[in-house]
């Protein structure tokens, strides 16, 4: 019983990372139908950004959940910066573009930024502070559930709160939702295009920022590859629960981190990776359009 | 008409600077003793390369400041190869078709493995301060193949003839990077600890190396009731998965190998890295001519050297040195120079054997107490 | 009105210039090293950030305008209104001769330059025929296959496998590699049948790493990461050779190979699969209007595309004498989808060419190898957004229908 609740406990962790990441690609590729390649990137950059500032600031002398925020909000700011530069640069030119174009150029930057990082630093991993802090109630339950994976599954909880909020109920989130549906209607009653598709990469960063900050912080370490293996597997995530749906990078999300953690748990550790395509596949033949997804019909 | 005039030449112009480019390098000077150094130089396990880079670079320093080997000067060749099998091949045969006489490198197993009937073939002999895999010496296909390192066999027959011997352990659990070094020194790990009757393994497992979570892995770990963790592998994931267990409150040792027994695990692992042990070649923080070597690379670097810089830097004397011996670069007498004559090095006095293995470099066993790692006795 | 303008681009850039200085500070300017506890701060990246992205915004506005105004001009470019290189291309005058000197260096080539050039003009033979391949899928048939490394890997190991249970040797293994692609790729076409565009892409993607984590971990099948070494290199009727001539007699098998490709692959363009690849591509709805056989096609594309993989492979196993999981992995796939891009799909000079750069610039420009994976990103991006259609226009055969003069 014991081993099937820790279990649970890994998989929710894995599920809500992996969430936090789909939720940038999904948003992004519902409102202009592209692959973000780079989106994993932005994660990796994220944690790096959060790792140098949480070392100055702890050089300087600073310490404690001050460290934390700081270093959090800044990473956020920097991932959310960009995420709107990479668009600005290497997807909207490309707007009319035929499909492969812009796709080529999401992977042509996420071999970039990746390159970016490994010489501007180094191709080590750099262990990574733990600035979560500790906490005391959780004493008891060490054994299967760590105050790291609480803060990580509490945080990815409010999150998803707060961007249903947004989506739902503000301005905003209406002017995403009618741009995503259909862009040139939006544009005809008003809405500025691509602000609202600056925004959603920005909201899109952010999340991955906050992601990288708090897996970084549970695993230790950090290193310039991070963001492509998490990427995938988020983008399959996201894919699983039907591309362009919110509920559905959620929910396929906690599905891949469950059949991971489990599959590891009960089969075997060495085809972890394996676990997310052979699942993803099996849905597609099933349900081609994802968990969620609609099926959209084709106009001829 | 002007357009296609100007297409025309801007295209010819084109074609000329490409023809320029494959132009091939003018030979370089004659009479120098050529050293090729080949390894991981760029990209993401450039860490484990460099430093052979370095070490070479101040050995040839160093000579060159005495007068050279035989009158000649030493002249390094650096190519890169990045690890990877067929860059590999390319970079031998670069390296074979500008004269070297002598190859330090390459760095990890696979690429060594392509290369190294390239270099055989031209009858160029090759030292590896890195390359592990058991058969490039003991199979006896590569006469001209040597280094300064054990194999992954006696690393494994160690660390468990110590589990077994000396902790008296019983139920064991194995687990590994499920790259070529980890992987291998895990699975002579498991042959070892299956041959000897004396104790079962319980586990034996891959971790994936920048994984999102390894609480699963260490969750089956506890559910195997295991006294030990023998891990195969490289400090980054040793890190995570002592630090998890530890968290956990599991107290099941943990041992692993020369990719762990680094002060970089110390430092990443912090007081989760206490007990650690890990294989390692002996001790040489005594040696005089280590303690020089480090000396020198943080005056000309500016930092500490990193993985296996003592193995590159005695691999690079042992085979300079073995030319002066030989008198010559002649394939057959540097060969028997490196079997019969010792040179002294950071890693002792050391020549080589029959299949290539440096004599008087073994293993030993050290363990993490407070925050250093010491040799057990 | 110029003095204006200049002024404004003249504040853009400097907004951009500190922007950009902004958004790098951290990475660049900060160097962080957590084992040792060290920060390094290097001001002078800064100084170069700000100047490098000012003077490239000026490039960036400047080509983005001309962009604009080409537009309008592409079809007028060249003579009667074909693209520039396919007139070229179509001048006998000029394409013969330059015909011949191509065919005369490249059987000179290995006899005049090193062993180590052979080699690499080789390699970049082997992702022509790669490229060639993929075109089939991706150009013409337009199915984004971004797991075509898998059957690369399905023809290498298929003969380093073989051979080292059975003793089989290059020639027989070449079939056996093809065919062994050419099953994986109709196994793995059977599942994707009905995906449209991207989720096709993803399971592509997945189809490929899955090989790879399977080669990597099935060690009593493929010996996992440790690779299997010791794979003969082809023999020209039992003959012994050494270094030297094994390369120039593999260099001339893969100019061989080109040419074949090349062939088939022209042939294949005006055939009636061709069509029908080329029509699944415009429009799958009318294709299937037409009476083509959506599923036949598609099964048929990836069969033909996974076989070139497949004898590449081979060639490769061959070549390298060694192979491990690791040289086949997404960067590959993404790579040979790039010289297809690149070069311009559809278009098989463009795809000569796009090899030949990617290939081979990154080798002879050894002083820079740090960067090179940073340019090869960056050139991507940067050809997508002002080529798009590749280096060399892939362009259809059009019928012109004239009226009869009376």
């Amino acid at each position: 019983m014991d081993f099937f609740s820790e279990l649970c406990v890994g998989g929710l962790t894995r599920g809500s990372i992996y969430a936090l990441i789909a939720l940038g690609y999904t948003m992004v590729y519902g409102i202009i139908e592209l692959i973000n390649f780079a989106h994993g990137e932005i994660y990796m950059i994220g944690a790096f950004t959060a790792l140098i500032m949480a070392s100055v600031l702890t050089m300087s002398g600073m310490s404690g959940i001050s460290v934390l925020i700081l270093a959090a909000v800044v990473a956020v700011i920097y991932s959310a910066a960009y995420g709107f530069t990479v668009e600005k640069v290497a997807y909207r030119p490309l707007r009319q573009a035929p499909r492969l174009s812009p796709l080529i150029s999401a992977i042509g930057m996420s071999i970039f930024l990746q390159n970016y990082v490994l010489i501007a630093q180094t191709s080590d991993f750099l262990p990574f502070p733990n600035l979560l802090p500790e906490l005391e109630f959780l004493e008891p339950y060490t054994s299967f559930i760590g105050s790291t994976e609480f803060i990580i599954i509490v945080t990815t909880a409010v999150i998803m709160v707060l961007l249903t909020i947004l989506i739902k109920f503000t301005r905003m989130g209406k002017a995403m939702r009618a741009t995503a549906q259909d862009r040139d209607m939006a544009m005809l009653v008003g809405v500025n295009a691509n602000r609202v598709i600056s925004n959603t990469f920005i909201i899109g960063s952010s999340l991955a920022a906050i992601g990288g900050v708090l897996i970084a912080s549970h695993i230790g370490r950090i290193n310039f590859y991070i963001g492509f293996i998490a990427g995938i597997k988020a983008f399959t995530a996201a894919v699983l629960g039907g591309i362009g749906s919110i509920p559905g990078a959620v929910l396929g999300a906690l599905v891949l981190g469950f059949t991971e953690s489990f599959g590891t748990g009960y089969v075997s550790s060495d085809y972890e990776d394996v676990f997310a395509f052979v699942l993803l596949i099996l849905i597609l033949i099933f349900k081609p359009s994802g968990l969620l997804g609609h099926t959209t019909s084709q106009k001829v | 008409m002007k357009t296609r005039f100007i297409n025309i030449s801007v295209f010819s112009i084109i074609v000329v600077i490409s023809l320029i480019f494959t132009m091939p390098a003018p030979l370089p000077a004659a009479d120098t003793i050529k050293l090729g150094v080949a390894g991981s130089h760029s990209g993401d396990l450039a860490s484990y390369g460099i430093p052979t880079v370095r070490a070479a670079e101040l050995v040839a320093r160093d000579i060159n400041a005495r007068g050279g080997i035989l009158g000649k000067k030493v002249e390094l060749l650096v190519e890169d190869d990045v690890c990877k099998p067929e860059v590999a091949t390319n970079t031998a045969t670069k390296l074979a078709s500008k004269g070297v006489h002598v190859v330090l490198g390459h760095i990890c197993s696979g690429a060594t493995k392509s290369a190294i009937g390239i270099y055989k073939e031209a009858r160029i002999i090759v030292l590896s301060p890195s390359a592990t895999n058991t058969e490039l010496t003991q199979s006896g296909k590569y006469p001209n193949f040597y280094r300064t390192i054990g194999y992954d066999r006696n690393q494994a027959r160690l660390a468990v003839d110590f589990a077994i011997k000396r902790l008296g352990l019983k139920k064991i659990a194995i687990l590994h990077d499920k790259g070529d070094y980890g992987k291998g020194f895990a699975e002579n790990a498991k042959k070892y600890i299956s041959d000897s009757k004396q104790a079962n393994v319980v586990l034996f497992e891959g971790v994936t190396p920048g994984a999102v979570d390894y609480s699963a892995v260490v969750q089956k770990v506890r559910q195997s009731g295991t006294d030990a963790v023998i891990y195969g592998g490289y400090h980054p994931e040793a890190a995570t998965i002592v630090s998890q267990m530890r968290k956990k409150n599991m107290k099941t040792l943990f041992i692993s190998d020369d990719g762990v027994k680094d002060n970089t695990f110390i430092k990443v692992a912090g007081r989760y890295a206490e007990g650690v042990y890990a294989t390692s070649h002996k001790d040489t923080s005594k040696n005089p001519l280590a303690i020089a070597a480090i000396a020198a690379h943080k005056k000309t670097y500016g930092t500490e050297p990193g993985a296996f810089f003592l193995n590159g830097y005695a691999g690079a004397q042992a085979l300079l040195y073995a030319i002066k011996n030989a008198g010559s670069t002649d394939y057959e007498k540097v060969r028997k120079a490196l079997r019969s004559h010792n040179v002294e090095t950071p890693l002792g006095k050391i020549k080589f054997d029959n299949k290539g293995d440096a004599v008087g470099v073994g293993f030993s066993m050290y363990q993490v107490q407070r925050g250093v790692y010491v040799e057990v006795k | 009105m110029h003095a204006t303008k200049f002024m404004e681009g003249l504040k853009q850039s400097t907004i951009i210039a500190l922007w950009f200085m902004f958004l790098t500070f951290p990475v660049m300017a900060i160097r962080v090293n957590t084992i040792e506890n060290t920060i390094e701060w290097r001001w002078m990246n800064m100084l170069y950030v700000g100047c490098g992205s000012f003077i490239l915004s000026f490039l960036w506005r400047y080509l983005a305008a001309k962009k604009i105004t080409t537009k309008k001009l592409f079809l007028k470019d060249g003579l009667d209104g074909r693209p520039l290189m396919q007139a070229l291309l179509g001048e006998r005058r000029l394409f013969l001769p330059a015909l011949g000197i191509v065919a005369v260096s490249a059987l000179l080539f290995p006899f005049v330059f090193s062993t180590y050039q052979t080699n690499i003009m080789t390699t970049a033979l082997m992702y022509v025929v790669l490229g060639l391949g993929l075109n089939i899928v991706v150009g013409q048939a337009g199915l984004l296959n971004l797991g075509y490394v898998a059957f690369y890997a399905a023809g290498a190991y298929t003969y380093a496998l073989l051979n080292y249970h059975f003793g089989v040797g290059f020639w027989l293994a070449l079939p056996l590699g093809a065919l062994s692609a050419t099953i994986l790729g109709i196994l793995l076409a059977l599942p994707v049948l009905r995906l449209r565009g991207d989720y096709l892409a993803i399971v592509t993607l997945g189809f490929g790493e899955i090989t790879r984590i399977i080669l990597e971990n099935w060690n009593e099948f493929s010996f996992g990461p440790s690779g299997i070494s010791g794979i003969p290199r082809p023999g020209l009727f039992g003959m012994e050779m050494d270094i030297h001539e094994a390369t120039i007699y593999l260099y001339f098998l893969m100019i061989i190979l080109c040419l074949i490709t090349i062939f088939v692959v022209n042939r294949l363009q005006n055939s009636r699969i061709g069509r029908a690849l080329i029509a699944l591509r415009e429009d799958e709805i009318a294709c299937q209007a037409m009476g083509i056989d959506k599923t036949r096609v598609k099964l048929t594309a990836f069969a033909l595309g996974s076989t070139w993989a497949g004898l590449v492979g081979v060639i490769f196993a061959a070549k390298t004498t060694f192979i491990n999981p690791a040289s086949f992995t997404f960067l590959e796939s993404a790579m040979i989808l790039s010289i297809v891009v690149l070069g311009g799909m559809g278009s098989i000079t463009g795809i000569i060419i796009g090899a030949f750069l990617l290939i081979l610039l990154p080798e002879y420009l050894r002083a820079f190898s740090d960067y090179r994976m940073l340019l090869f990103g960056l050139i991507m991006v940067v050809m997508m957004i002002y080529r798009p259609q590749g280096i060399i226009t892939g362009v259809r055969r059009t019928y012109e229908f004239h009226r009869e003069e009376k």
